[in-house]
């Protein structure tokens, strides 16, 4: 992966501008909230996606309209795209009573079902992949023809909902799009401790869906791959991993100075910033001129100062609001329908009972993406590797398994050798 | 487990879609119809869990189930109950009601986080309603060992957003699980597997609901009131007929609902009998009679003409052997002495 590769003029100009601005504003709405915490207006934590906005900006920008996100913590980027206004995100942090949640919770814990299409993110990591495979199934009940996308960082795809949600996501078929942001750091855990493999990427193997592995701070690269898994995931082929390689340039989050990474890594990621890489780009092609980036960046600051005073002027929620709301109330509340956009028939007696509308035919047979257009594509298992391992596993007397054991067994002295090699 | 024949009969029935039956049903077959029939009333309430497609669950709840509805509202899901929780609450997002099966409830402390921390708080913290159904065979006193017996009910009523049914009758099997699935929030139904085909009740044939979160009162009396549900309620019953033969009049409430608790029923009651026992199957420690006790302490302290007793299971896990889990088990003879002794107050 080099920088710049994927960075091809093939987007309209629009795109390209677009995908400036989000980052642009992404950075400076996050800047903002470093000032506001430092003034102690910001109730809890705050975390920093700096560094990693061409991943939130990128592949959110795949998705369209109708489409359903639920962002991590440092996703700031892609809720900008779906359309939230930086107040939300800053009333948000501020335990405003203006805030999406009315003050109940912090950060990007928020969501909007109706207008948006966003679900709120809860702190234990892994929660969203099921839950967004089941909007993603659902959608697809009701005839929606929706993608849902989730991202999911280096530490959390340990967690065993990771696995199951994953897992089931692909048993389903699920127009689902996981963006595994490899930051390189859970906390304080570099990835290496974490996981022992070399591209995160790698664990999609296991559910026998496709993958892609892109260049994190390339924000054309980042869109232009998860574009491609958006329209494979819409037109059947079931859930996409995109391994998205970055670096967390801040600490987990403000109190944390991050001093456990090596200077080294820190510069090199530094020297490599998605905006000022971007920016490069722009300019070389005769996308931007200094003109035009004096006019983004007044636009931007304009619009946040707005913001910004909306936010400081919203009050505090009143202290009973607290007691309120455990309990949707019944249709007064929430008026629950679900949008058909289907014939409601085809799933009600006796047309229900036929046929499925969908199979997972020939689905895990080892069938691979053929790369299409993903600037950097990863994942496919060539059918003759896949076929041979089969084969051989059954048989329980046969050389073939004593080739596989002793196969294994050098396997892992090498993986030890290298182990040790590297302390 | 006893008498498979009349489940059997029943299920043939309804697998060909007709509504309730005529003659008495299992509390096994009252949960099938009441699935049977939101099916087919509403098309956004779907099925998913383990084995609940082509097996027809493991004790034969959803089957036919398939049959009738399709391959996309009969889910079979890997054996992966956070999945489950967390499909369900996102379909549930697109205004779904599914039905999720847990093939037996002790299953359910996988997905404990799944459920309690993002289903749970979902409508206070984002306006976002989650109406899923949680379902799945609970209790002892089938020999199914530590691990297919337990009642972890409790865990979850000190969840605030969930709501959790433990029925004891057929028919409130039925009418609390349509309620349950047209309720717009999460609701934990718990089915004791005791009485899964032990006990059977005539339904009626038309559509109906019970309401979540009213007690019943089902044995009228003035002495003591004995609160219960599940199993329980059937032993607190049979006891209380014990006790009416030495000239103790029990009243007996089954709860039905855990949360919200029906704090008025409880209040009258105890009203009038100025003493009250709990019997629970869950261990005793942490059980509702404890949460009742402080209700009562709270709210009803000067109708208390003697000490609220409880008779639970002990506090360790659910043995194997039958003499040792018929030891650890609550029954109508511990529940006879106890009420005797309260009623000497």
């Amino acid at each position: 992966m080099r920088p710049g590769t994927a960075m091809k003029k093939d987007l309209t100009r629009q795109q390209y501008l677009d995908l400036y601005y989000y980052m642009r504003l992404n950075r400076a709405v996050e800047d903002t909230m470093v000032k506001l915490f430092r003034q102690n207006k910001i109730v809890g934590g705050l975390y920093s996606s700096l560094g990693q906005e061409a991943i939130s900006v990128g592949s959110a920008y795949a998705l369209e309209k109708k489409d359903w996100l639920a962002p991590m913590i440092r996703n700031i980027g892609a809720l900008l795209v779906k359309g939230v206004r930086p107040r939300d995100v800053f009333m948000q942090h501020m335990a405003k009573y203006d805030s999406p949640t009315r003050g109940k919770d912090g950060t990007s814990h928020f969501g909007d079902l109706d207008n948006l299409h966003i679900v709120s993110p809860i702190s234990m990591l892994g929660d969203l992949i099921p839950v967004m495979a089941g909007v993603a199934i659902a959608g697809r009940y009701l005839g929606q023809k929706i993608v849902t996308m989730t991202w999911i960082g280096d530490g959390g795809s340990s967690t065993g909902v990771f696995h199951e949600g994953l897992n089931f996501a692909a048993t389903q078929k699920a127009p689902f799009v996981l963006i595994l942001e490899n930051n390189l750091w859970a906390y304080s855990t570099p990835v290496r401790r974490q996981v022992p493999l070399e591209n995160l990427a790698d664990r999609a193997k296991a559910y026998g869906i496709d993958s892609y592995i892109v260049d994190g701070n390339d924000v054309v690269a980042m869109y232009k791959t998860a574009k491609e898994a958006v329209d494979r995931a819409r037109a059947g082929e079931g859930p996409i991993l995109i391994e998205a390689k970055s670096f967390r340039r801040m600490g987990h989050a403000q109190h944390d100075p991050a001093e456990y990474v090596p200077k080294e890594m820190r510069s090199y990621w530094e020297a490599r910033d998605p905006i000022l890489l971007y920016e490069k780009f722009l300019i070389s092609e005769k996308l931007l001129d200094a003109k035009g980036k004096k006019e983004i960046e007044d636009k931007i600051d304009a619009l946040l100062q707005k913001e910004r005073d909306f936010a400081e002027n919203s009050p505090m929620p009143p202290a009973e609001f607290a007691a309120e709301g455990v309990y949707c109330t019944g249709d007064d509340c929430h008026k629950i329908q679900p949008k058909w956009e289907r014939d409601k028939r085809e799933v009600m007696p006796p047309k229900s009972s036929v046929t499925a509308v969908w199979t997972v035919e020939g689905f895990g047979t080892g069938k691979g993406s053929s790369g299409g257009i993903a600037p950097i594509h990863f994942g496919d298992t060539p059918a003759t590797t896949a076929k041979s391992e089969i084969e051989e596993k059954p048989a329980p007397k046969s050389p073939a398994k004593t080739v596989v054991k002793k196969k294994s067994a050098k396997a892992v002295a090498v993986a030890a050798g290298s182990r040790k090699a590297r302390r | 487990m006893a008498d498979t024949n009349g489940s059997k009969t029943n299920g043939a029935k309804t697998s060909n879609g007709s509504k309730a039956n005529s003659g008495p049903v299992t509390f096994l077959e009252a949960i099938k119809q009441a699935m049977f029939e939101e099916m087919e009333r509403d098309p956004a309430v779907v099925v998913i869990g383990e084995d609940v497609g082509v097996y027809g669950g493991a004790f034969k709840t959803s089957e036919g189930l398939l049959e009738r509805f399709g391959w996309e509202r009969v889910i079979d899901t890997p054996i992966s109950e956070s999945a489950i929780i967390g499909a369900a609450c996102g379909m549930s997002y697109l205004g779904l009601r599914p039905i999720c099966e847990m093939q037996f409830i002790d299953f359910i402390a996988c997905c404990f986080n799944q459920l309690t921390n993002f289903v749970a708080k979902g409508h206070y913290l984002w306006n976002a309603p989650a109406p899923i159904v949680v379902r799945g065979p609970s209790g002892g006193g089938v020999h199914g060992g530590p691990f297919h017996s337990a009642n972890p009910e409790m865990y979850f009523v000190h969840t605030p957003g969930l709501k959790i049914i433990y029925p004891s009758t057929p028919y409130d099997a039925k009418g609390l699980l349509k309620a349950a699935v047209r309720d717009n929030n999460p609701v934990l139904f718990f089915e004791h597997k005791f009485l899964y085909r032990r006990i059977k009740e005539e339904l009626p044939a038309e559509d109906y609901t019970v309401p979540i979160g009213k007690a019943a009162v089902r044995r009228e009396g003035r002495h003591l009131t004995i609160l219960s549900y599940a199993a329980m309620m059937h032993t607190s019953l049979e006891a209380a007929e014990a006790l009416a033969k030495e000239g103790i009049e029990a009243e007996v409430i089954d709860l039905r609902t855990l949360l919200p608790l029906d704090e008025e029923t409880i209040l009258n009651s105890v009203k009038k009998t100025n003493k009250v026992l709990v019997v629970h199957e869950d261990t005793k420690t942490g059980g509702i009679a404890g949460e009742i006790a402080a209700i009562l302490c709270e709210k009803a302290f000067g109708d208390l003409d003697g000490p609220l007793m409880r008779v639970a299971s002990l506090d360790t896990p659910v043995p194997y052997a039958p003499t040792l889990e018929d030891y650890f088990l609550p029954n109508a003879q511990k529940v006879f002495a106890v009420a005797k002794e309260l009623a000497r107050y």
